[in-house]
């Protein structure tokens, strides 16, 4: 009798562990939100909401101070655009091939490839595009463009595969039977019916694409100061944290930590139409 | 006519394909050459001494902090992520409203990006706690950055178990945790191991939640309170000194052989569970 009692009290106890440790999730989001606008949005009202996200000045050492983060909200929004400019249609394309065409071996080969692509640290791409991409077109907003296209491939070519590869076979034979060559089977029933699956695959490729920090620091030439041309320098709102955050302090400390705000609200949007994204697939 | 134009847009939609397919393998090929070339002939005995100072810029002190790191991280991230991921897949009932919840925010945490995490761990680990800069702080921001990646290759594992297994120890009498710790559990070792090991790529890989969190020293910490540098961060600080650039290359050089054998160790992993199954 008190064997069984001692049991399920056990069981009870950890049902309880495993329920807790579920929730941290939870509690780290929490307080993730919690510690970033408890520190960045009282900034944001010293400096007044619209002067801070649309000011076009970020001088936070002049006096007076100005503290504008437009520059760093369009410099993030160009770079991402760019990045899928060039990542998403060789990305989808490259998945096209992996998923359809690629005879077995050479597969074998192929996915480590893509899969090392998605391990290779930030760090590691940086140094590539200071030293091959720099020298071909400068710290500008076009090497940062180039260098994250090739960054997100991995994520875009992965996601997309997947999606190629949950169509049924029977779209493929059917438009083969109605006479259509292999490509052009894959080409306008494959490809057509993975669409929401692949938009997926684009959606997460700009959630990298902005979140992104090291690679871009050490390419785009960081000059906080509204974009002029595709190759002039740029600074993106995750480049203006990590270079000021080292030695910044009061206000100016404040206002980086809000620009982080304005990066994770771009972020939960890109979360959210994502989430809303892969309800629609099902 | 018709017959031909359909021919060349066979050929055309064929040559689009291939021509992608190789610019992406290309441009692997390119990344990887390129940094052995610049990278493996600088990789000089002095690289590998033990203690590091600006003449021998030695990496030794930054691997080793790679290491205690990643240990840190991971004996924080792995128990919650395995409870949590059994949790989800063994006790949870269908529409339980806090499973839907905790799908939502781990869905959220995988996509926060880690200069977030390390504005974050910035401010709650070495700020609001008073950790400092810290090998400690560093650990715990980026057990809370890999704990989605563990709890989802845990569910899965988990869920990939036959319920058969799970049917056999009820039918001789175990009750269900023994049953999860005992049968469903060590089946599904090989799926989270291969998960851990994804995880240990990620944290090796991180400079941006590091560099505000853990620090920039270079020396081996003597405890986990002191300052260290992974060697991302390590890399990323030679090349923004702008002094060491042939030294940064070839610590690139040791960074991709630990990258290549992380994922080559989970691909191993992966293979024999899907042999197995």
């Amino acid at each position: 009798m008190n064997r069984l009692n001692a049991n399920k009290l056990r069981e009870r106890l950890m049902g309880a562990v495993f329920f807790i440790s579920a929730l941290v999730s939870i509690l780290a989001v929490g307080l993730i939100c919690l510690f970033l606008f408890a520190n960045g949005l009282p900034a944001m009202g010293k400096i007044g909401v619209f002067s801070f996200l649309l000011g076009r000045e970020w001088s936070p050492t002049d006096t007076p101070a100005r503290f504008g983060i437009l520059p760093m909200i369009v410099g993030s929004l160009y770079v991402t655009a760019g990045a899928i400019l060039i990542g998403v249609p060789i990305g989808v394309l490259t998945a096209v091939f992996l998923a359809r065409v690629c005879p077995r071996r050479l597969y074998k080969l192929l996915k480590p490839g893509v899969d090392l692509l998605a391990g290779i640290p930030s760090v590691v791409y940086g140094f590539f595009g200071i030293a091959v991409i720099v020298p071909l077109s400068g710290s500008s907003i076009l090497s940062a463009c180039i260098l994250l296209g090739i960054m997100i491939l991995p994520t875009v070519i992965g996601l997309a595969e997947s999606a190629l590869r949950a169509v049924p076979e029977q779209y493929y034979e059917g438009a083969l039977a109605l006479g259509a060559g292999h490509y052009r089977s894959v080409f306008t029933v494959v490809l057509p019916a993975a669409k929401s699956g692949i938009l997926a695959a684009v959606v997460l490729g700009i959630g990298r694409a902005i979140g992104e920090t090291m690679a871009v620091v050490m390419v785009a030439g960081n000059q906080a100061r509204m974009p002029v041309s595709l190759l002039k320098g740029v600074r993106t709102m995750t480049a203006n944290i990590v270079i000021e955050m080292g030695y910044a302090g009061d206000l100016h400390r404040e206002a980086l930590i809000a620009t982080g705000v304005v990066l994770l609200m771009f972020i939960l949007i890109i979360n959210l139409s994502l989430s809303a994204l892969n309800r629609r697939g099902k | 006519m018709m017959r031909r134009k359909r021919k060349t847009s066979e050929i055309l939609l064929g040559a689009v394909t291939w021509f992608a397919a190789a610019v992406t393998i290309g441009l692997l090929l390119l990344l990887v050459g390129f940094i052995l070339v610049r990278g493996v002939p600088h990789l000089k005995p002095s690289l590998f001494a033990l203690h590091y100072n600006s003449d021998n810029v030695s990496l030794v002190p930054a691997l080793i902090s790679t290491i205690v790191i990643a240990i840190v991280s991971l004996v924080i991230a792995v128990p919650l992520g395995v409870f949590a991921a059994i949790y989800l897949a063994e006790y949870a009932r269908r529409g339980n409203r806090a499973v839907a919840v905790i799908r939502m925010t781990t869905e959220t945490l995988s996509g926060i990006p880690s200069i977030v995490y390390g504005l974050f761990g910035g401010l709650f680990f070495v700020v609001f706690l008073g950790w400092g800069y810290s090998v400690l702080a560093g650990a715990a921001t980026l057990s809370i950055m890999i704990l989605p990646l563990v709890m989802r290759s845990a569910e899965e594992a988990l869920k990939s178990v036959p319920d058969t297994y799970r049917e056999g120890s009820f039918g001789l009498g175990a009750g269900k945790l023994r049953t999860v710790l005992r049968i469903v559990l060590p089946s599904a070792v090989p799926g989270i191991l291969a998960g851990v090991i994804l995880a240990v790529g990620r944290i090796v890989g991180e400079t941006a939640a590091l560099i505000y969190t853990a620090g920039t020293v270079a020396q081996i910490p003597g405890s986990p309170m002191q300052s260290a540098r992974t060697l991302s961060v390590h890399m990323y600080s030679l090349s923004s000194e702008g002094l060491h650039t042939d030294e940064g290359y070839a610590t690139a050089v040791v960074l991709l052989v630990v990258v290549v054998l992380i994922n080559a160790l989970s691909a191993r992993i992966a293979k024999r569970l899907g042999r197995r199954s």
